[in-house]
């Protein structure tokens, strides 16, 4: 069954294309991961997704009907940014506040317990630490007994504990059925926790894999040398020269190393080191440019 | 609990919290009683009571005009009412209950004009017509609300502060509220018919004593409201695609 769906979205700011012509499909019981460097477009496209914006071309289905209907979104989970939660409200007023909008929330002390607040109930959200508000924060999106979770960004900015624990409480909801839709731009938290992965960049769909499949297209390496010319090499996706360096990203480094080998090219100073997850992006983002020819 | 009284009661907890924000509207009309009336009024009972009315009236306008300009920009960038708009529940609920807890705090801002006026004024009222002008303050509301509507949805809401600022005086002073209705210059006599402060301070006028508004004062105030409703809802549509995210 599928319970969110984005078909050939295209979302404008001005003159900015946010997003352009994406599909996206969550059905029940997955947990999808939404990767991508900043302004890439996630956020654009969750928030088409849970109802707060309108697409300006294409079409937004939650739970098979208009995410804008408040009816389309009973069955909805979704995280406020942490830094957005009314700071003179304690965390008990907040959650019972959200509890009023569901049929059949979950009790308060049930889920202060999960999540580990237990002991906040009577304090106001603006003197909790930065891991208490943003376990808060994702506790409302499971307090409605959700069947589609979705979480902008989840742990952007906490440190290793307090991630983990935000990530059991993820997982235990999707062992127990839920759906999960989870942007991040974070590959390691995708990996963690995320069967299938939607990779964004510049508005577009890059990838929509598994999370190996993503694994090896992410997994760029950045191959540096000196050399004066350079033949066409295979398997290149961007090409760079700074400071009298040639710097090669590709997905086999292996194999252009013994390709430059093979072509008799004359190099020193040869260096393979991995890159970001942001350089990964912004290379297979670069439209997969062809490694320039020099002859 | 109805979903709108529960939007009004944690908007009103908010606010409570910071009490400032509750005196801040209630000062300038106290200030003004205490400045322009008490002094002013002496023993005359019907120039107490007409001036109270109108400071009452000054109060809605005040109240009004920030609590919706300032405080609807201000919550306008709040990532915390974004996410009220994921939950399921439609605009009407948020929107209800503000304007319920606008009038709570509409009536808590003008306590101390009705304990001032009680106390150190001649000011008189029939226990009925207390009851019909207490009535009569949430009619006068409306057309202050769509103002400060139309201000909160339409600029950011350090804008917001300062038109609300640069227009609460001119009206309040334009529609003669600050003078009796015999008594202001010629040039008020001649605007203040045709601002919306005009058309309310004249029906709470008419509610706490036996004056007899002005039809053209009031006809005006009709057209203020049709047209501060289609303001405020035009900036209200606009406002959805207004922020980068």
């Amino acid at each position: 069954m599928i319970l969110a769906r984005a078909d050939q979205v295209s979302r404008r700011y001005g003159d900015v294309l946010a997003l352009d012509r994406v599909d996206l499909t969550v059905r029940a019981g997955e947990l999808v991961g939404l990767l991508g460097p900043n302004g890439a477009g996630k956020s654009t496209l969750i928030n088409l997704l849970v109802g707060l914006r309108r697409p300006t071309a294409g079409r937004v289905e939650l739970f098979g009907g208009n995410p804008r209907d408040a009816a389309s979104r009973r069955q909805l989970g979704v995280t406020p940014q942490e830094t957005g939660l009314p700071g003179t409200l304690r965390v008990g007023e907040v959650v019972d506040f959200v509890s009023a909008h569901f049929p059949d929330p979950v009790p308060r002390a049930e889920l202060l317990d999960r999540f580990g607040l237990t002991d906040q109930v009577r304090r106001q959200t603006g003197g909790l630490s930065g891991g208490q508000r943003r376990r808060l924060a994702v506790a409302l999106a499971f307090l409605g007994r959700p069947r589609l979770v979705v979480l902008d960004e989840p742990t952007t900015g906490l440190d290793v504990e307090a991630r983990r624990t935000l990530w059991e409480a993820i997982q235990a909801f999707h062992a127990e059925g839920g759906a999960v839709l989870l942007s991040s731009h974070y590959l390691e938290e995708v990996e963690a926790l995320a069967q299938r992965v939607v990779v964004i960049g510049h508005g577009r769909v890059l990838a929509d894999d598994t999370v190996d499949a993503v694994r090896g297209i992410v997994g760029v390496r950045r191959v540096s040398l000196i050399a004066e010319d350079l033949p066409p090499l295979p398997g290149v996706v961007a090409t760079e020269h700074a400071e009298g360096r040639t710097h090669l990203l590709t997905t086999d480094a292996d194999q252009l190393v013994r390709d430059l080998v093979h072509a008799g090219v004359a190099f020193r100073e040869l260096e393979v080191r991995p890159t970001s997850l942001e350089e990964a992006f912004l290379a297979i983002t670069a439209d997969y440019r062809p490694a320039p020819v020099t002859t | 609990m109805p979903l709108a009284l529960v939007h009004a009661k944690y908007q009103l907890l908010e606010i409570i919290r910071i009490p400032v924000a509750v005196f801040g509207a209630a000062f300038f009309p106290a200030a003004s009683m205490i400045f322009f009336v008490v002094p002013f009024t002496g023993d005359d009972a019907r120039a107490a009571t007409f001036a109270t009315t109108s400071m009452v009236t000054f109060s809605v306008l005040t109240a009004n005009i920030f609590q919706y300009g300032a405080g609807v920009a201000e919550d306008r960038v709040q990532p915390w009412n974004l996410y009220t708009r994921t939950l399921p529940a439609g605009p009407g609920p948020r929107f209800a209950g503000r304007i319920l807890a606008g009038l709570v705090l509409t009536y808590v801002s003008m306590l101390p004009v009705v304990v001032i006026a009680a106390v150190a004024t001649a000011a008189t009222v029939t226990p009925l017509d207390f009851l019909i002008a207490v009535g009569t303050v949430v009619v006068v509301s409306v057309p202050f609300t769509l103002l400060g509507l139309a201000i909160g949805y339409s600029m950011p809401s350090k804008a917001a502060i300062v038109v609300a600022q640069l227009i609460f005086f001119p009206l309040a002073f334009g529609g003669g509220l600050l003078t009796g209705p015999d008594n202001a210059p010629g040039f008020i006599q001649a605007i203040a018919p045709y601002l919306p402060t005009r058309g309310a301070v004249e029906l709470m006028w008419a509610a706490a004593t036996d004056w007899r508004p002005d039809p053209l004062a009031l006809a005006m105030l009709g057209v203020w409201v049709v047209l501060l409703a289609g303001v405020a809802g035009w900036a209200y549509r606009r406002d959805e695609g207004r922020r980068f995210t």
